[in-house]
This record gives structure tokens, sequence and C-alpha cells, in this order.
């Protein structure tokens, strides 16, 4: 079977000294950064993305995956020690995470957390084999109309499944498209909205608006809660679960994993959307649904496994279609162009050691997170204890350096600042920053496919209703639009995204 | 509330989009703008500029039909001396060389705690100073001087 010898190319590229060394360090740097507060995964990818250019793409993209996941693994810790989530997927594990930590039973949620991450590693990894070949298949069959349609779905669909106000996301989407206009028009070479900086005729870097809205922007947020951060638990015992324990997590892993596989495709998913999503779903199908919140290990093993997975089946469409879902995979392209590589569906026939190497060793480096981090947890929750006021100029730090090593170019570094100050007032008016940047790496796409279409079609904007493949598209983005604003179900996303408080 | 706005977010957001929206068609309205056929390269930039207006506009009448939380604080104190350090850094970088802009982004950066100590931060900024130093420069190889241009050798 296709199947099995495309995974034996994968195991063979990925299983190579230097890419399993790249791999787990991936992971041990995305944990680390993880567990520290106010850095999510799209600053730390961003921070960290100079560091690969020196490597093969391959070991790159490796690395970079792992320390994705490296950093949603480090952001559940954070939730079940002390009840703040890491990063946007690891919320709801804070809800029964913290209060089995606080009935001294910290060590059994980590482990949940732990072996969830890994059996859902391991289901995606067959979605992703499974599902990535006929999609790529399928894409190959897109002209233009269809990926300009493709791009709109995407855009809407983060719309739809952002939190918060639909007409603030839009609003952020539009300002994401305009500031990826500029620079030089690829068609005519005439410079837009450069105001006569050299520096911009490239273009505004996207590492320079991911670590300012993400890195800069988090950082101001941060400054005014002046929360400590109290760690409860000084000794973690009882690693291993209990045979009953593994008896009650079997189910909701199972379960999360594939919901968060399912919903890790949709176009504007990923981990978030499916951790919500899975904890919602167990609450309603568990005997112990009574117990939610108060400390039970289906309430981590759901969500957990199923933001691994969400996080694992995302690169689906990047890999295949070159369409990011999230920021983090909006910033995985950037990262593959960088290195030379087109993302879309030529990459799998093309660079079939890169498609499976990278699909494996998200395997491999989800065992590493199950072998490593339990027995060097207790040094996890000492980098818990390093204060915020001695943290974050680190990350200025970092971020500085990182955005000027890109071009050595100054220009970057006052750039991230102005894009930090943006990031922050738009977060105080509750205007997402993640729609804004998958905007902003789609606006230049949109815009030349949009422009490519309706060159073969004569000027007229019916070609994109009149091919079925396009229009279907199209069809879904706006039905989906129009469901959404239906009274009865926007109370509900309200509700499944918690914006009750 | 006597201007009539009930939800100050939508209200703030909206004039926000209304203005970018509204600058980037005036600045676009000078790009050539060319056909559906062959669009050039205004053509894009100005329907993104008034979609992102009208969003804008939209927002402003929502926010007299639906109320919503009050105007958010914002503290200056904070975000003021993160920009300044980074700036600063940004200027001292090639003048004064790398060791002297990490001391003055942290220690500056550190001010815009409101549990900032002067001897920590120092101590802190001392140390990523040689750590930066020994692996960016000597490790890594970055292009960044040591000492900048203020210091003629």
């Amino acid at each position: 079977m296709d199947l099995f010898s495309n995974l034996s190319i994968g195991f063979a590229t990925a299983l190579t000294l230097s890419n399993i060394l790249y791999c787990f360090m991936g992971v041990l740097l995305g944990t680390l950064i993880g567990v520290l507060p106010g850095l999510g995964p799209v600053a730390t990818i961003a921070m960290l993305l100079p560091t690969t250019f020196a490597l093969s793409p391959v070991s790159a993209l490796i690395m970079l995956a792992g320390i994705y996941y490296g950093a949603q693994y480090g952001g559940s810790t954070t939730a079940i020690l002390i009840n703040l989530p890491g990063e946007a997927s690891s919320v709801v594990t804070t809800l029964d995470g913290y209060q089995l930590a606080l009935k001294g039973r910290a060590g059994a949620a980590l482990a949940t957390a732990a072996i969830g991450s890994f059996c859902a590693g391991t289901i995606a990894t067959c979605v992703l084999a499974l599902f990535a070949p006929p999609l790529a298949e399928l894409a190959l069959k897109f002209g233009p109309a269809e990926y300009a349609s493709l791009v709109i779905l995407g855009l809407i669909a983060s719309v739809v499944l952002a939190h918060g106000s639909l007409l603030r996301a839009t609003g952020m989407i539009i300002l994401g498209l305009i500031l990826g206009l500029v620079g030089t028009d690829i068609n005519t070479a005439y410079l837009r909205y450069t105001f006569d900086f050299s520096e911009l005729a490239d273009g505004i870097g996207f590492v320079v608006v991911a670590m300012g809205m993400f890195g800069i922007g988090e950082i101001m947020l941060n400054l005014e809660q002046s929360a400590t951060r109290t760690v409860l638990v000084k000794r973690i015992s009882g690693l291993m679960p209990t045979r009953e324990d593994l008896k009650r997590i079997i189910g909701p892993i199972l379960r999360g994993s594939v919901l968060g596989s399912f919903l890790g495709i949709l176009p504007g998913g990923g981990a978030v959307l499916a951790s919500f999503a899975a904890y919602s779903l167990e609450k309603k199908v568990s005997k112990y649904a009574s117990e939610f919140g108060t400390g039970v290990l289906e309430g981590v093993a759901a969500p957990e496994s199923a933001n691994n997975a969400g996080a694992q089946t995302s690169f689906i469409p990047m890999l295949t279609l070159g369409i990011p879902s999230n920021p983090v995979m909006a910033l995985m392209i950037g990262a593959m162009i960088i290195h030379g590589i087109q993302p879309g569906p030529l990459v799998m026939s093309k660079q079939p050691a890169l498609f499976w190497g990278v699909i494996v060793s998200m395997w491999i480096g989800n065992l590493f997170l199950l072998i490593l981090n339990l027995p060097i947890i207790g040094l996890w929750v000492r980098m818990l204890r390093v204060p915020y006021r001695l943290l974050y100029p680190t990350i200025l730090v970092f971020c500085g350096i990182g955005v000027y090593s890109l071009n050595n170019a100054q220009f970057d570094i006052y750039l991230m600042a102005l894009f930090g100050l943006l990031g922050y007032l738009f977060s105080k008016l509750e205007c997402e920053p993640a729609p804004l940047m998958l905007g902003f790496i789609l606006g230049p796409m949109l815009e030349e496919y949009v422009r490519r279409a309706l060159l073969l079609a004569k000027g007229d904007p019916l070609t994109f209703v009149r091919r079925p493949i396009s229009a279907t598209l199209l069809a879904v983005a706006v039905l989906s639009l129009f469901v959404v604003m239906m009274p009865a179900l926007r109370r509900k996303r309200e509700e499944a995204f918690g914006d009750d408080k | 509330m006597a201007v009539g706005f009930r939800n100050p977010k939508d209200f703030g957001s909206g004039l926000l989009f209304f203005a970018l929206g509204g600058v980037c068609v005036v600045i676009a309205r000078n790009y050539p703008m060319g056909s559906a056929q062959s669009m050039g390269p205004g053509y894009f930039p100005i329907m993104l500029g008034s979609l992102l207006a009208l969003n804008g506009v939209a927002l402003v009448i929502r926010s007299f039909l639906r109320s919503g939380t009050g105007f958010p604080k914002i503290s200056w104190r904070g975000i003021l001396l993160t920009m300044a350090a980074i700036v600063l850094f940004g200027l001292l970088l090639k003048t004064a060389g790398l060791p002297i802009a990490v001391i003055v982004l942290v220690v500056i950066g550190a001010c815009a705690s409101s549990q900032f100590r002067l001897w920590p931060s120092l101590a802190l900024a001392v140390a990523l100073s040689v750590f930066c130093v020994l692996i960016f420069v000597q490790a890594l190889g970055l292009p960044i001087p040591l000492l900048g241009s203020w210091f003629p050798d």
C-alpha cells in the first residue's frame, strides 16, 4: 500500500541522527518557552525562526514543528500547575487541571496530558498520512479562480471560528490584507505604501508583524497585570496514572483525538477550537459530567488530546494547499518560502522526503514529549518560578536581535515596536491579532489569484461562480457566514468560546 | 453617555478602521487603477481600503445600537517605556555596539514594570549582554558590531 511506502520515506528522513537531534531541540525549546509565561507559539516560532536559517529545509521545518507542539505541551503544564494557560489552546485545561493540582494530583494530570497528547499525535499522524495525498491531488486541479475562492473561504472561516465580535474580526482581516499590499506590486513593479522607505520595497516582513503583535504587544498587555505567579505544588509525585485512571481517560482521549483531528483540518480551525469543542463534548457524554470543573482527569484528557491532534492536522491545508489555517501555519509558510520551497500541492510529489519526513517527525516529537518531559518535570516547575520582571526584558532582547538579524536592518526593529503598539491597542479594543496575521499572509496570494483568474476570464467576475469547485468553496464560505450570524447559533458560539465572562 | 454611543470598543475600533481604510484609499488614488481584466496596482488597495472603511462605519453604527463594556484603561507608562527601550536599542546597535545596546534595552525595558528594582535588572542586563555577545556574535557569527561607530579604533 502507498501509505506504508510513504511513511517509510518519512521514517528514513526523520530518523537520521541530525533530524532526530533537531526534532529533540525543537521540542525542548518549545516546551521551555511554552512553560515561560507570556510567550505563545507564534511569538516563539517567530523568535526562533532566524536560528533555523542555516539548517536544511527539512531540518528547519522539523525543528519548527517541534517548537510548535512543544510549546503546546509546555502551555498545558502551566495550566495545570499554576492555573495560567501558557497559551490559548490550554485555557480549558485550567478548569480541571488546576483543581486536580489542588487535590494533590498534579502528577496524574500532567501524565494524562502527556499520554493524551501522544495518543492524539499518533492518530493525527495517521489522519495526515491518509487525507493529505487525496487533498493534494484535488488541489492540482485548482486554477487561480479556485485558489482565490479557497483563500476567501479560509479568511471567512477564520472569522467564523474566531471568538469575539464578527465585525471586528473582519476589520482585522481586511487590515491584514492591506498590510500585505505594502511593497512592490509583483505584476507591475509599482511601489505601494512604501512612504519612500527603501526598506519597505520588499514588503513588511511577516516575522516583524508576528513578533510585534504577538511578542511585544503581549508584553505590554502583561505589564498591566501585576498578578504574581504562585507555584502551589512543591514536589510532584504519583506521575504514573493508576489502572483505574487509565480506564477512565482512554475514552476521552480517543474522542478528543478524533474530534481534534477533524477540527484541525478546517480552515481557521486548529488547536484552540479543538480543545474547547472536545471539553464541551466530553461534558455532554461523560459518566462523570457533573464532576467536571472539580478536578477530573477526563477534563484534562479530552482537551489536551484534542489540541494536540488539531495542532497536527492543521498542517494538512498548509502542506497540501499552501493555505495556512492559523497564524502558526502562516509562519510555517513564511519559513518554507524563506527556505525556497513554494508551499502547495506540488510539495508532496516534488519533495516527498520533506513532506513525509515532517509528518513522521511529529510522531517522534510526541514520543520525546512523553518520555522526556515527565522525568524532567521538576526542571519545568523551577522555570515557573522565574519572575516576569526578569523574564520580559530577556524576551525584548531576543526579539530585538532576532528581528534585526533578518535583514540586518534597524528599520525592522522600529517597525516591530510599532506593531507591538498596534497589537496592544487592538487587543485593548478586543480585536484579535490572529485574523490580521492570517490576512497579512494570505493577502498577496489573494490578489495574485484574483488578478490571474480575472485575466483568464477576460475580466468577468462570474468566473468565480461558474467553475464548480470555486462556486462550492464560495457557497460554503457564504453559508458559514450566514450560519454564525443567526442569533441562536451566535449564542452557542459565544458559549463554546467561553465569552460570557 | 452624552455622546450617544453605547459600545466604546465598537466605536473606537470602528473609527480606527474607518480612518485606516480612508488613508489607504486616499493614497491609492494616485496608483494606476487598470481594469478588471488587467488590474493595475491601485485596484486591490482601493477595494480593500473601501471595504475597511465600510467595516468601520458598520462598527460605529453598531456602537449606537448595542451596548458594551466601557473604554479600556491604557497604562501609558508601560507602553512608552517598552517602545522607548526598543527604539533606543535600534539606535544604539550600530553606534554604541551590541553590549551597550542590550544593557540599555534591558534596564529601560525593565523600568516598564511596576515591580522594577535597579540592581537585579542591572545584573540581568550585564549577564544578557555577555550571553548575547557569546551566542549571537561569537557562535552564530551575526554581523553586529561589539563596539559601534562611536568608538574609533
